[in-house]
């Protein structure tokens, strides 16, 4: 019998969280002084369920490893927030939103989760606007929409480029009015290095302060881990240089199941590596395929000699180009999901056609939409009868430079190369990870008090995301999620409380003094101390470059049983040598980068190996799993519902083992189907 | 004076009445190169004019205090804003000479004041308020106001101190004439490029201007 | 390319600071600023050496954690960029360089070239908000906004909190980062009800934390990463005018809206 009880409400679809928001326990507002609730990390997960949790009374800790909540990685989302507002016109309603975020996750998300996601996503649009977000408009003072991949409406929200930063500044201020109000102590430059856990319920976290190295003890009634996603295990990713599991993975290892590992977001957009020396990807937005048209060469020789550096772009014919998304996928072309776009451009370069210096590169190529679409429509709007090619490129540069002008720089910048003359080179990266800690509809994890929000949990996106989803999910689970469902856990504590006599009053000195603290820091220390004694010889980035060769030659876009078996003995044995031979400079007491990272990655080497796990187990290809040996005629994945209808809950139970639970996905409004986007 | 922004305002306010007085100032010193009777009796107006000597000056010179105590308070907490200075500073690749320093062009042209006080000011209000000699005569009976400022003007060594104090004014206006309408708000895509022009323009002629009226007496005396 | 580094290094807020010149060699063009670091402090490690701190997150311009002061520049030669987003191709074979921290009162040094830029949080929680709960909004196309204003309010928006305008300020100035956020809600209509006393608010906390005067000479708004106008600062100087003359008081006590 499993021990994953999802908690999803009775009813018709529907009606499940309008039925459940009228139903659940709620805390009266005296006793809500009375409950701490830690939270940790500060994107907008994080940010969005502080503020909202303080408005409502609660007293709020938030931990951030940034200097500031606001520089939280969910800064970096460029293309935009989904939501079913149906302001264009054009069919969509809640219902179609939850019925792609489903096929764009093939089928491997809850229902319930999903279709509440939909249903709130509204919501989310109405409360970024009245906090000031300047989402784009149009001249009559409307808000804009876009389209996205994976859909066939207009439903994406934008702020040019940078929509995550404003969406994320808009959570921030939230936050920050609530710290200037007192009902949110901010812990900047602080790192979660442990759960504690009193009788089985989450009951704090020890953090160490990062500029003092002191560990710190911090109680909560509830802890929220809004840690975002583990990307950077594959060590070149489009997540932030701090990105990390490590929240996570200490709650994982004191008895959270982790859902669904395996399942990670190859993003098609990204810049190409150059080199050894990169430290880390840069996405191209997914916005870019609106105009951009992806190709290769139709003939092996014009790719080798592209490669050479004999031959660019621009000489390669017409009739010699292969637009391979547009020929395997007439439907949707250019905006098909990520997790099609990528592994056709996989495929492509596997086969030879790959187009910069190492073969690991397709282009995207904005001309033809520079001069047809936009050049052409300039000139009939000022009067140019016969424009010539030159007058169409300049005509529509201006169009171009209008809609992608900052991304464009970017790429000049990053790579020295001009977009505007020669297309764009791009090859996929890891970006997301829709896998996380597994949590039920309440978000609670499998420890009692224990919440993952956003990126931190498995929940809404399936076994692929789609593009504009992942801030809808964090703005979702932070603003109108969590505020309600706590409740039903907290209505129990205050109930405990009262029951137990307990002190709202006697707040950290006495509550942090049980021997479970003592225990928490113990094992934090002890940590800290073998990293710091190892004093071997190589320093932290060459372990973490090791695993993420393997997880990206293994596990990453393409995965099979032998490599998976392989990557598992070798990922032991680069953590075993990690440590023998790590070299973490410096002290404990003081600003240490190194200390800090070389504890991120110790995790890193214990996730990758249960990712690879859970990849090998899944003998199916769906989303962004991609097996080998499962896939049909065509190169296109061959889901398993019949034995893989279910997410994969892993329980650890000690070093490198782990025990599987599965929770069944069941269907009941959506007709599982095969998913195609020809 | 409590806030940053109110210190701003007040060096902005006084900034532009001084720049308005130098408008006056110049006007009148203008005439002596056109006209020495019309010099003289407006001079002597000036001079003489209970509202201009018993309002407007007490007023100008509140300005002129007022301006630079401003100016000096603010450039004390400026400092003290940065205790640590960078080893390498190339502030010319993103701001001008002038906007930097005020300070250095503010105090050379206090130190011209000074020198100008001592020439003029301190001599006519020896003259009118304690001698107690209003009658603007010389003792030939003219009106001696444009003899004095003809004298002031022969030595060559003043005359050259004189045109660089000039210099140092120009330098001070070219920011200071724009950076008042900024520091009060006013601007605007409309407005502010004509505003910066005719800065400019009144930088460069009314400390040119101040400077020919200078060489003019200088070289017709000689 | 070969280089050599004068870089800033200080152990603690407590201690005092030196430059130390380091010499990279091999170093690709292609490299950025930070990678190139990153190939220093590798170097350092092997040789049982401290490596340098430094501040940095996302590695793709916008987080606002990088914050290097570059042979004299903020964010180095370039306009327009971060200190992440500089590529080695901007420098040349046998440069030298000097890295800096930002350095102002109100940011101190916490190590070598990371500094605590906190006085900018406490700024925003004294008013860069809207007071508005979760679950009160309205409908969002309710309050049309004119594309201009709107346009407008996202340029100032767009500021992200890095600093550079304070580290290249002569007077350490934080005027260009607190009035890109009073100017966003200004132009809002979201933003008016708490316009006036906002701009009190954020002033005064400005002024707390230990930044200088506005000189005007720009320099904020040429070494921006993120373009913001001077105009922002205009208006927040028209704000505060005239909230200085119109806004009654602030009751100590009583359910405001702060």
């Amino acid at each position: 019998m499993s021990k994953l009880d999802s908690k999803i409400p009775e009813g018709p679809l529907e009606q499940k969280w309008t039925k459940y928001r009228s139903t659940v326990p709620l805390v009266n507002p005296a006793n809500k002084r009375n409950l701490e609730i830690i939270v940790v990390g500060s994107g907008l997960a994080g940010s969005s369920a502080a503020a909202t949790l303080a408005e409502m009374g609660y007293k709020v800790k938030v931990f951030c490893f940034q200097d500031s909540p606001r520089r939280a990685h969910s800064i970096a989302a460029q293309g935009g927030i989904n939501a079913a507002k149906n302001y264009q016109n054009d069919g969509d309603s809640v219902y179609r939103l939850f019925y792609d975020t489903i096929k764009g996750g093939d089928y491997r998300s809850r229902e319930a989760n999903v279709y509440r996601l939909a249903e709130v996503s509204g919501n989310i649009i109405d409360q970024c606007v009245a906090q000031g977000v300047p989402l784009a408009r149009e001249y009559g003072g409307l808000l804009s929409n876009r389209s996205f991949g994976g859909t066939q409406v207009q439903r994406t929200f934008y702020a040019a480029g940078q929509t995550g930063q404003q969406l994320l500044l808009g959570a921030y201020s939230a936050l920050q009015r609530q710290v200037g109000l007192g009902n949110v102590q901010m812990f900047a430059r602080h790192e979660m290095l442990e759960l504690v856990t009193i009788d089985g319920k989450a009951r704090g976290i020890i953090a160490r302060n990062l500029v003092t190295g002191e560990l710190e003890r911090h109680f909560g009634h509830a802890v929220l881990l809004c840690s975002g996603g583990y990307g950077n295990v594959f060590f070149l990713s489009t997540n932030a240089m701090g990105s990390n599991v490590t929240a996570a993975w200490k709650a994982h290892k004191k008895g959270a199941f982790f859902g669904n590992p395996c399942f990670t977001q190859i993003h098609p957009t990204c810049i190409p590596v150059s080199g050894e020396h990169q430290s880390k990807l840069t996405l191209m937005s997914e916005s870019l395929r609106n105009d951009g048209r992806i190709w290769v060469p139709k003939k092996k020789e014009d790719a080798e000699a592209i490669r050479a550096g004999k031959k660019k772009a621009s000489d390669i014919p017409e009739e010699d180009r292969d637009y391979y998304l547009e020929r395997r996928y007439p439907a949707f072309g250019n905006l098909v999901p990520r997790d099609v776009a990528s592994r056709a451009a996989k495929e492509r370069c596997d086969a030879g056609y790959g187009v910069n210096a190492t073969g690991q590169a397709v282009f995207l190529d904005f001309m033809y939409n520079m001069k047809e679409k936009y050049g052409r429509a300039e000139a009939t709007k000022r009067g140019i009868s016969n424009p010539t090619d030159a007058q169409l490129k300049e005509l529509g540069k201006e169009v171009i430079k209008e809609k992608y002008g900052n991304l464009f720089d970017m790429y000049k910048q990053i790579t020295g190369v001009d977009p505007y003359e020669e297309p764009m080179q791009i090859y996929p990266a890891v970006h997301y990870t829709m896998g996380g800690l597994w949590v039920d509809y309440n978000l609670m994890t499998t420890i009692p008090g224990l919440y993952a929000l956003g990126e931190a949990n498995f929940s809404d996106h399936g076994a692929n995301r789609l593009g504009a989803s992942a801030l809808m999910q964090g703005l979702a689970d932070g603003y109108f999620v969590i505020p309600y469902t706590i409740g039903a856990y907290l209505s129990t504590e205050v109930s405990r409380m009262s029951a137990e006599k307990e002190k709202p009053d006697a707040i950290d000195k006495i509550k942090t003094k049980h021997p479970a603290f003592d225990e928490a820091e113990k094992a934090v220390k002890d940590r800290i101390e073998k990293l710091l004694s190892i004093n071997g010889t190589k320093p932290v980035d060459y372990f973490h470059k090791r695993l993420g060769k393997v997880m990206w030659d293994k596990c990453g876009m393409a995965r099979n049983a032998e490599g998976l078996k392989w990557a598992i003995e070798e990922i032991r044995k680069i953590r075993e040598e990690f440590w023998k031979d790590v070299r973490v400079p410096g002290t404990n007491e003081e600003f240490n980068p190194e200390l800090e990272k070389a504890g991120r990655v110790a995790d890193f080497l214990e996730l990758g190996e249960l990712m690879c796990i859970d990849a090998l187990h899944r003998n199916e290809s769906c989303g962004g799993h991609f097996r080998e040996e499962y896939q049909t005629e065509d190169g296109e994945a061959l889901r398993d519902d019949e034995n893989y209808a279910y997410v994969a809950a892993w329980e650890y139970k000690g070093d490198g083992q782990y025990e599987l639970h599965k929770e069944e996905l069941k269907f009941e409004a959506i007709k599982i189907a095969q998913r195609s986007y020809k | 004076m409590k806030t940053s922004l109110s210190r701003k305002y007040w060096m902005a306010v006084s900034g532009l009445f001084l720049i308005i007085f130098l408008t006056q100032h110049f006007t009148i010193n203008f005439l002596s190169v056109i006209s020495e009777e019309s010099f003289n009796s407006v001079s002597h107006f000036m001079g003489t004019n209970p509202i201009v000597q018993f309002l407007l000056q007490p007023v100008l010179l509140i300005g002129v205090v007022f301006h630079f105590i401003a100016g000096f308070m603010l450039e004390i907490k400026n400092r003290q804003s940065r205790p640590v200075k960078y080893a390498a500073y190339s502030p010319a690749a993103n701001s001008t000479w002038m906007s930097r320093n005020m300070i250095v062009t503010g105090i050379m042209i206090l130190l011209f004041l000074g020198l100008h006080f001592y020439d003029f000011w301190i001599p006519e209000m020896n003259v009118k308020y304690i001698q107690a000699d209003m009658s603007g005569l010389n003792e030939n009976g003219e009106f001696r106001y444009y003899d004095e400022l003809v004298h002031k003007f022969t030595d060559p060594i003043r005359v050259i101190i004189y045109c660089l104090s000039f210099v140092f004014l120009s330098l001070h206006l070219m920011h200071g004439f724009q950076s008042a309408f900024q520091s009060l708000g006013a601007r605007h895509p409309k407005y502010t490029p004509g505003i910066k022009k005719l800065g400019a323009a009144f930088a460069v002629l009314i400390p040119l201007g101040f400077i020919v009226i200078a060489l003019f007496h200088y070289l017709s005396s000689h | 390319m070969n280089l050599t580094l004068k870089v800033w290094r200080q152990k603690n807020a407590k201690s005092e600071g030196k430059l130390v010149t380091y010499q990279v060699s091999d170093i690709s063009p292609d490299m950025s600023f930070l990678e190139m670091f990153d190939v220093l402090n590798e170097q350092l490690i092997s040789k049982g050496e401290d490596p340098i701190a430094f501040d940095h997150d996302c590695r793709e311009g916008i987080c606002g954690m990088c914050s290097m002061f570059i042979n004299g520049r903020a964010h180095g030669p370039l306009t327009g960029v971060t200190t992440c987003q500089l590529h080695m191709r901007s420098f040349k074979d046998g440069d030298t360089i000097v890295v800096e921290p930002w350095r102002a009162k109100a940011f101190p040094v916490i190590k070598d070239l990371v500094v605590d830029r906190s006085a900018f949080d406490r700024i925003i929680a004294k008013g860069g908000f809207i007071s508005v709960n979760t679950g009160s909004a309205r409908d969002a196309n309710n309050i049309p906004i004119p594309k201009q204003n709107a346009d407008e309010a996202f340029e100032a928006a767009a500021c992200i909190g890095c600093g550079a305008c304070v580290a290249t300020c002569k007077n350490s100035s934080a005027m260009l980062f607190v009035s890109a956020k009073i100017s966003q809600l200004a132009l809002l209509p979201q933003g008016q009800p708490e316009r006036y006393q906002r701009v009190l608010n954020m002033v005064e906390q400005m002024d707390k934390e230990g930044f200088g005067n506005c000189s005007n000479t720009g320099a904020c708004e040429v070494e921006c990463p993120k373009g913001i106008s001077l105009e922002n600062i205009a208006r927040m100087n028209r704000d505060f005018l005239k909230a200085s003359l119109i806004q009654k008081p602030k009751k100590e006590t009583g359910g405001g809206a702060m």
